[in-house]
């Protein structure tokens, strides 16, 4: 049997009890008949058992409770909360397209198709989704791939992103989410019984869900650092001290990457792109690349620029050879569609036995959410020039474009002026990541509070100033540094009312514990 | 299916870097036989039509799937209106729209992030539809409590079986955890089971007693498996998806005593408990026979209860809505399950709120009311029809035996294959009832399911068909199964 090995961040030790076989002598609860209970602790599948707790659960619950007593009229520092934890634009306040919002009425009640409520154009994409649809109605399950005409149509919306690199229907999966279909593809790299354990490299800091369906599959996560000073950038020396890391501990199959990045922003350069593609044909690893963020990019000099493309113009042997898995969503850009659940993959140079495994692995979970699929149509084909719906989808998405290239700067010129706090540019994504120093005092008063320093920091930032970020130790970051998230998609007004309540909050904060 | 060249990908020959060798294993073992090979070839036969391919049929009924909209079905109209006004709030101003389904859109609409069914919900779903579901089924159990902490909403019913699955199946060697599943059985339990690597224990339905449940053939099922593994889980499916039986209430208590005598968590899937046509029977929730049995048992037993917006009268499966109940779970195992279902973020938003609507209907004093009776009152009956209508003919046909169709949405009947038939198969590596499902989607354009894919006794042979086509189409579809399996057995004697 092979030895147990630390797979994720520190909590998890709490969580992990005796092994799943000594359940004789388990402190289970009993029940008032004196009985065992049938789902202790101790006979649940030990990689849920060792999968984080996250912090989110505890600051959500006194979210809640400050929202009732607002509502109940308490006196508050604050009117409302600020709610910026999730990357959820619509909760944030952004307004949902209207394009996206009339097609999707259109469809679920085809009655308003046949009135002139809704612009022609409206109508008409609204005809050609039901169409697609066995019935006519949105209520029918779909092909396990999702829909083959909006297949066909995100084929052709990622071929003409990357230049002309062909992309085939067949190689496409649409899911409930882009974490959905992430967690199928970990599944077939994955195996939670095997001995030397399933590793994946993933960046520090990571997006807490991806980590934590590595985790409960069974996987160890290798994380490599990103490197805080040069913009999060990914350095490749990092991946290979983690591949060095991994010796004796894990056997590697998979580099995870987030492009642009969460929590960090960074957008990668092609040159960096490259060396990664490299490293992983190298190293033979299989490259999971997510790139939710990508029409989320902000900085002057960044561009986006997918890992199929990249991987596609550096020719073959590379371009015949890596095998990756790209993932993309409506839950983030101008749509922020994060309740549809669209989301999908696109796979590149796997094996042809693999893939039908992997059809069949879909094909159990039914299909995905017709109207999440439907989300996915709009964003590979958006009103066009010309169209009736163009004048107001163009002024919709730009607002929402300078809102947030505007957002940015002012995070950074604000952030970077409150002594104690600094954040790297946010390039690309949905948040600002700040790098919190804490003064020695500040740190000690959470360690006697039994929390982590930024923990403390946020709920201090929750209860006095009415801010809800989301704590740096949720994405396992380098030991001793401590970070908060938020989101940066939110309206202007909303941005600098949160802005001045962490500033004012902040400078109290320093005040308090220098 | 044929990958074509482009979908090929890369240079052949070259050892993939993933490939059938290292892979987990697990995965390579998952069958879903509703959208397999048959289920392929249909969707190909259906290309061949459209690009002009002459066929002895000119279309495929595909009767393979429980997707009542597919096969023709309407929506409810009250359900779609208050959807479509969640989508396009501004079509509140509408005055074509009922007062009562504003009232709900608002509602909704209150308790989304932003007032947009587009951000993200809790991951254990909205608050006021938790509480709302609690609602419902405390109406439909006869006052029994229903805490909403203890509601999961979830991306149809599959999603919140496969969740409680992952949870519970752990251990090694013979101490790896046992899941008992009913032959024949939905194959999303098969195939979850698979990939887990959890020890499927297998209990036979009784076919010649309506496909009824018997707690003897349980027990011999979990005394033969603790040779090998730690039996811990019963799954029933009730009304029961192949065989459409609907479980007495005698039988219902049986199995509660059994499960709290083995100590097996109980798994009671419900999905298509308005789907009851058979005189005589009638929806028993496991949860209320269970608190009906007092309390030695409904403090002792452990279940979770699955629904979904896919079945009953509604029919709506691509909005993927669906929940599940717990009932007395340890709280720590709880809070486990409550972290589990964070890593998928939350269900889809739409499918909540459908569900909201399913355990919120309009009342009688409502203004939707009468339509909304009117219709899903027509759309039970008209299965009923077709279920009585589906056990008449095919029980006319000699080799045909086809027990009543007493609720869910298919007939599972068992066919008699001449041994040539069988030997023919096998000399193609096919079961014999996937030979025989090919050759009539091939001759008749009728795509069903073999019933190798659900499981059936050795040596016997089934298929499963839904009774959804809408009644003239079925009568059809009915007559030509009829004539191919005359045909089918004279050219095998």
């Amino acid at each position: 049997m092979s030895p147990r090995v630390e797979s994720s961040g520190g909590n998890e030790k709490q969580n992990r009890k005796c092994s799943a076989s000594t359940k004789s002598h388990s402190s289970t609860r009993q029940s008032p008949v004196g009985e065992k209970k049938m789902s202790a602790m101790q006979e649940i599948s030990p990689h849920v058992r060792n999968m984080k707790q996250l912090q989110y659960a505890v600051l959500a619950k006194r979210a809640s409770r400050i929202k009732e007593e607002l509502r109940q009229g308490v006196r508050k520092p604050f009117k409302e909360l600020i709610e910026v934890c999730w990357g959820d634009p619509h909760r944030g306040g952004v307004k949902p397209l209207t394009f996206v919002q009339q097609v999707l009425a259109g469809c679920v009640y085809p009655q308003l198709v046949d009135s002139d409520k809704l612009p022609v154009d409206v109508r008409q994409r609204a005809e050609l989704l039901l169409k697609g649809c066995a019935g006519g109605s949105v209520g029918s399950y779909t092909a396990t791939r999702g829909i083959p005409e909006i297949v066909h149509r995100i084929s052709e919306f990622i071929t003409s992103r990357d230049g002309g690199a062909p992309s085939h229907p067949e190689n496409i999966y649409i899911s409930p989410g882009s974490q959905w279909s992430l967690m199928n593809v970990l599944n077939v790299l994955v195996d939670g019984e095997a001995s030397p354990r399933t590793g994946v490299l993933t960046p520090r800091p990571c997006y807490l869900s991806s980590n934590l369906s590595m985790v409960g599959l069974g996987a160890v996560t290798v994380p490599y650092d990103l490197c805080e000073e040069r913009g999060w950038e990914l350095r490749v020396e990092e991946l290979h001290g983690a591949l060095e890391s991994a010796k004796g501990v894990c056997r590697p199959v998979a580099l995870y990457v987030i492009n642009p990045g969460n929590p960090t922003g960074h957008v990668q350069s092609r040159e960096s792109m490259q060396e990664v593609i490299r490293f992983v044909s190298e190293k033979r690893l299989f490259l999971l690349a997510d790139e939710v963020y990508q029409d989320c990019v902000y900085g002057e000099q960044s561009e986006f620029l997918s890992y199929k493309r990249v991987l596609m113009e550096m020719g073959p042997p590379l371009s015949d050879t890596v095998e990756l898995a790209s993932f993309h969503s409506a839950s983030k850009g101008f749509m922020g569609e994060c309740g549809l659940r669209g989301g999908y993959v696109e796979l590149v140079n796997l094996d042809p036995a693999v893939m039908k495994c992997i059809y069949k692995l879909f094909s159990t979970d039914s299909c995905a959410p017709v109207l999440g699929q439907f989300a996915l149509d709009l964003l590979a084909k958006p009103p066009q020039p010309g169209d009736p719906s163009y004048p107001l989808y163009r002024e919709e998405t730009q607002h929402i474009r300078s809102m947030l290239v505007r957002n940015v700067k002012r995070v950074f010129e604000v952030v970077n002026g409150l002594p104690g706090l600094c954040c790297q540019p946010v390039e690309g994504g949905a948040f600002a990541f700040p790098r919190l120093h804490l003064p020695p005092e500040a740190i000690q008063r959470a360690e006697e509070m039994g929390m982590q320093p930024d923990v403390f920091y946020c709920t201090r930032l929750l209860e006095e100033a009415g801010v809800f970020v989301s704590p740096g130790c949720e994405y396992e970051p380098k030991k001793g540094t401590y970070h908060f998230r938020f989101c940066i998609m939110v309206p202007e007004e909303v941005m600098e009312e949160l802005l001045r309540r962490l500033s004012s909050f902040h400078t109290q904060f320093m005040k308090d514990f220098s | 299916q044929q990958m074509s060249q482009h979908a090929a990908n890369g240079l052949p020959g070259r050892v993939k870097l993933l490939n059938v060798d290292n892979m987990n294993p697990n995965v390579k073992r998952v069958e879903y036989a509703v959208r397999g090979a048959i289920v392929q070839r249909a969707v190909q036969i259906e290309k061949e039509l459209k690009e002009g391919v002459k066929k002895p049929f000119d279309e495929v009924i595909k009767a393979n799937i429980g997707d009542a909209h597919a096969m023709g079905q309407k929506p409810i109209t009250f359900l779609r209106q208050v959807l479509a006004l969640c989508a396009y709030p501004e079509l509140l101003e509408d005055d074509k729209f009922p007062a009562d389904a504003k009232q709900r859109a608002r509602r909704i609409l209150e308790a989304c992030g932003g007032h947009s069914i587009g951000a993200y919900s809790s991951s254990q779903g909205i608050d006021c539809i938790r509480q709302d579901v609690a609602r419902y089924i405390e109406k439909r159990d006869g006052g029994i409590p229903s805490n909403p902490d203890n509601i999961y909403l979830a991306t149809g019913a599959s999603d919140a079986i496969v969740t409680m699955l992952k949870m519970l199946v752990c251990g090694e060697g013979r101490d790896r955890t046992g899941v008992m599943i009913s032959i024949p059985q939905y194959p999303l339990y098969s195939a979850a089971l698979a990939d887990l690597a959890a020890v499927q224990i297998s209990y036979y339905l009784d076919e010649d007693k309506c496909w009824s449940l018997d707690v003897a053939e349980l027990k011999r099922a979990v005394d033969a498996a603790r040779q090998h593994c730690n039996p811990r889980v019963l799954c029933i499916i009730n009304p029961g998806n192949p065989t459409g039986q609907v479980q007495s209430r005698q039988c219902i208590e049986d199995v509660i005593r059994f499960a709290k005598d083995e100590r097996l968590f109980l798994m009671a899937d419900e999905v298509y408990q308005d789907n009851v046509y058979a005189e005589g029977c009638k929806f028993h929730s496991f949860k209320r026979v269970l608190f009906e049995m007092g309390p030695e048992y409904s403090t002792a037993v452990e279940m979770a209860s699955f629904h979904s917006t896919s079945k009953c009268y509604m029919g709506e499966c691509g909005f993927r809505g669906g929940y599940m109940e717990v009932i007395n779970m340890d709280p720590e195992v709880k809070a486990q399950l409550t972290k589990l279902v964070s890593v998928r973020l939350c269900p889809p938003v739409p499918g909540q709120a459908l569900l909201d609507l399913v355990v919120n209907p309009p009342q009688p004093d409502e203004p939707s009311y009468h339509q909304f009776t009117k219709e899903r009152a027509t759309v039970l009956a008209t299965l009923a029809e077709k279920a009585r209508l589906t056990e008449q003919i095919f029980n006319t046909v000699p080799g045909i035996t086809c027990n009543p169709v007493q609720g869910a949405m298919y007939t599972f009947p068992r066919i008699a294959l001449p041994q040539k038939a069988i030997d023919k198969a096998t000399e193609e590596g096919l079961s014999p009832d996937m030979l025989y499902c090919m050759r009539l989607l091939e001759e008749e354009g009728i795509c069903l399911v073999p019933g190798s894919g659900f499981g059936q006794r050795e040596g016997t042979f089934h298929f499963r068909m839904t009774i959804l086509p809408p009644t003239e189409k079925l009568k059809i579809v009915l007559q030509k199964i009829r004539e191919f399996h005359v045909r089918f057995t004279q050219e095998f004697s």
